[in-house]
């Protein structure tokens, strides 16, 4: 009788379980590869769809079925975009406002948030309360009587209704601010005041250099969001030479309209600078993101 | 209150009054003032006249768009929101594997929602050419003749909703937050008492994910309602007000005919549905949220 013994009994069960294991180990990471280069695909489509045409021939442009790489490839839309429109002015007028929400927002949160996480002061926390219900608040409903007051200051067609705001923060990068100052020992303060800081020198000096993390998020997300912002500048600005990038390639788009190489090309330009900024932050950025989304 | 406690709370106000300053003029102050200005009727121009509910009257007895483009931004809510949270959450499971290049793919998958929403719409508008577009071309690939997209009143709203879909990588990065919170001790022992994949995907993963997904759909339903920029260049709102989202039409009335009472009429009444579909999201959260602390005080 062929009774197998124990031991190779054991062992040819135990290794039948283990290959199982690794072929279905396999199985699913070869999966997961898949998909993962699939989404992809899904995901830069789009954006090699940009860059091709950006970088045809007129010609090779109107074509079915469309042909993805681009034979011979024509460098000239990119310096059509700058004889068509004042690009560098568009530019020059985008940083500026994005410059001083970067001061505006960076100032205006270090200082709200040390005060809510750090001071005691009667109706902190009501006042906190209501600085979360604001992220609730849609901003149309505000959106006719700011213009109106900005009108009536007389900033219409000036960049300040679109920079001055920065100044007051925002409430989501102060309650972003605030959880991680809130993270930060007490002792440090103490210790500071001990040696003869005032309050506002242990914020300048003791806290804000431990608090790079936020603030690299706080300036990237505002550097990317004022940016990308469209409906600001459409309702602030209405001559030609404030206009921002994003008003600009719409400008563009109405002149153009069908001359989609030049359109992408210009595209491709307003989408570089935003990509730059979040490819040096990625890191920190959708960390930054993930721990605002989480403690809400 | 000694010296120096009151010496800190002035300081404390000294510190949040730049908020303070910009919550009364850019957001308390607007709000009522907006609810005052639905009350007139003024074109900027001249004074502004009283009309007490006039305008609300008109926006509900005789205005036709009004319904149309309520109509617009609920349906594109009431679709993209749950697609959102589903792929968002498939996206973000997939993103948590423990595969090499991981990195790369969470770079590559939330690109799009920092990109320039006007860049991106004009890119769109390529990719649903009717006629040389590659979304047309895939489809033919596949034997479909693809509609017209932004031509078409049928398909103009669902091309702005796979624009939108474009952006999912948004909120999967937050979910990958939640999901990398979940403490692995839970996967453990539950594969030791025999749950399977998908039994700790709905016992622990999901359970546990709740707030996320909670905080997400509240943010994600306020942003819904704000749609504007996609429908103003694609398609102006259009064809046959197939893509008027009420967002467009608020800025047609205020800042195209320059009505700033109706279109501040128009304001409050999104709003307050807002606020309504906030506080039903809210009221329900009892029955479907999970949270950790909660369950502990009962415990207890």
């Amino acid at each position: 009788m062929n009774v197998p013994s124990p031991a190779t009994q054991g062992g040819g069960w135990l290794g039948q379980l283990r290959w199982n294991r690794r072929v279905r180990g396999r199985l699913v990471s070869f999966a997961a590869h898949f998909s993962m280069i699939a989404l992809s695909f899904v995901f830069l489509i789009p954006m090699l769809w940009m860059l091709s045409t950006s970088l045809k021939s007129r010609a090779q442009t109107w074509l079915f079925p469309p042909e993805w790489i681009p034979t011979p490839v024509v460098w000239e839309h990119f310096p059509r975009i700058f004889e068509i429109a004042p690009v560098l002015l568009f530019f020059q007028n985008t940083m500026i406002i994005v410059v001083w929400n970067v001061i505006g927002q960076v100032f205006s949160t270090s200082l709200v948030a040390f005060g809510f996480a750090r001071l005691r002061f009667p109706g902190r926390d009501v006042l906190f309360i209501l600085l979360i219900a604001t992220l609730m608040i849609p901003y149309q409903v505000t959106l006719i009587p700011t213009f109106i007051l900005f009108k009536i200051f007389g900033w219409i067609n000036t960049f300040l209704p679109l920079t001055v705001p920065a100044f007051t923060g925002s409430a989501f990068f102060i309650f972003l601010m605030r959880q991680y100052l809130m993270s930060i020992p007490f002792d440090l303060d103490d210790a500071a005041r001990m040696d003869g800081c005032n309050t506002f020198q242990v914020l300048f000096f003791i806290l804000l250099p431990l608090c790079i993390p936020p603030l690299v998020i706080v300036l990237v997300f505002t550097f990317i969001g004022v940016w990308n912002d469209f409906l600001g500048p459409l309702i602030y600005l209405n001559e030609n030479s404030k206009y921002t990038i994003a008003l600009g390639l719409n400008l563009l788009r109405g002149r153009n309209r069908t001359d989609y190489n030049v359109l992408m090309a210009a595209s491709l330009l307003a989408v570089l600078p935003t990509l730059i900024v979040y490819f040096l932050a990625q890191n920190k950025l959708i960390g930054g993101i993930a721990s605002v989304g989480l403690k809400g | 209150m000694s010296r120096q406690a009151r010496r800190e709370a002035v300081e404390g106000y000294i510190c949040i009054s730049p908020w303070l300053i910009g919550f009364v003029m850019f957001v308390a102050g607007p709000i009522l003032a907006s609810l005052v200005l639905s009350l007139t009727y003024w074109d900027i121009g001249s004074a502004p006249r009283w009309v007490g509910v006039q305008n609300y009257v008109e926006i509900f007895t005789e205005d036709g768009d009004f319904g149309q483009a309520l109509k617009v931004t609920l349906t594109y809510a009431a679709v993209t929101l749950p697609l959102h949270l589903v792929l968002g959450l498939a996206l973000s499971l997939l993103l948590n594997l423990r595969l090499r290049g991981m990195n790369f793919y969470r770079t590559l998958f939330y690109i799009p929602a920092v990109l320039p929403i006007v860049a991106v719409t004009m890119l769109w508008i390529w990719i649903f050419n009717p006629e040389f577009g590659v979304i047309n071309h895939l489809l033919s690939l596949v034997g479909i003749k693809g509609p017209t997209w932004f031509h078409s009143p049928r398909w103009a709203l669902p091309a702005l909703m796979l624009l939108g879909l474009w952006g999912v990588g948004g909120g999967a990065v937050i979910y990958l937050a939640g999901l990398q919170n979940i403490p692995p001790h839970l996967y453990e022992a539950a594969e030791i008492d025999g749950a399977n994949v998908w039994r700790r995907f709905w016992r622990i993963t999901l359970p546990l994910l709740t707030p996320t997904l909670f905080f997400q759909l509240v943010l994600n339903l306020i942003a819904t309602f704000q749609v504007f920029t996609q429908s103003y260049i694609a398609t102006e709102g259009g064809p046959l007000k197939a893509t008027f989202f009420y967002m467009l039409y608020i800025y047609n009335k205020a800042f195209g005919t320059l009505r700033m009472g109706y279109g501040s009429a128009l304001a409050w009444i999104l709003t307050l549905i807002i606020l309504a579909v906030t506080l039903l999201v809210f009221r329900s959260s009892p029955h479907w949220v999970y949270y950790e602390a909660e369950r502990r005080k009962e415990d207890a």
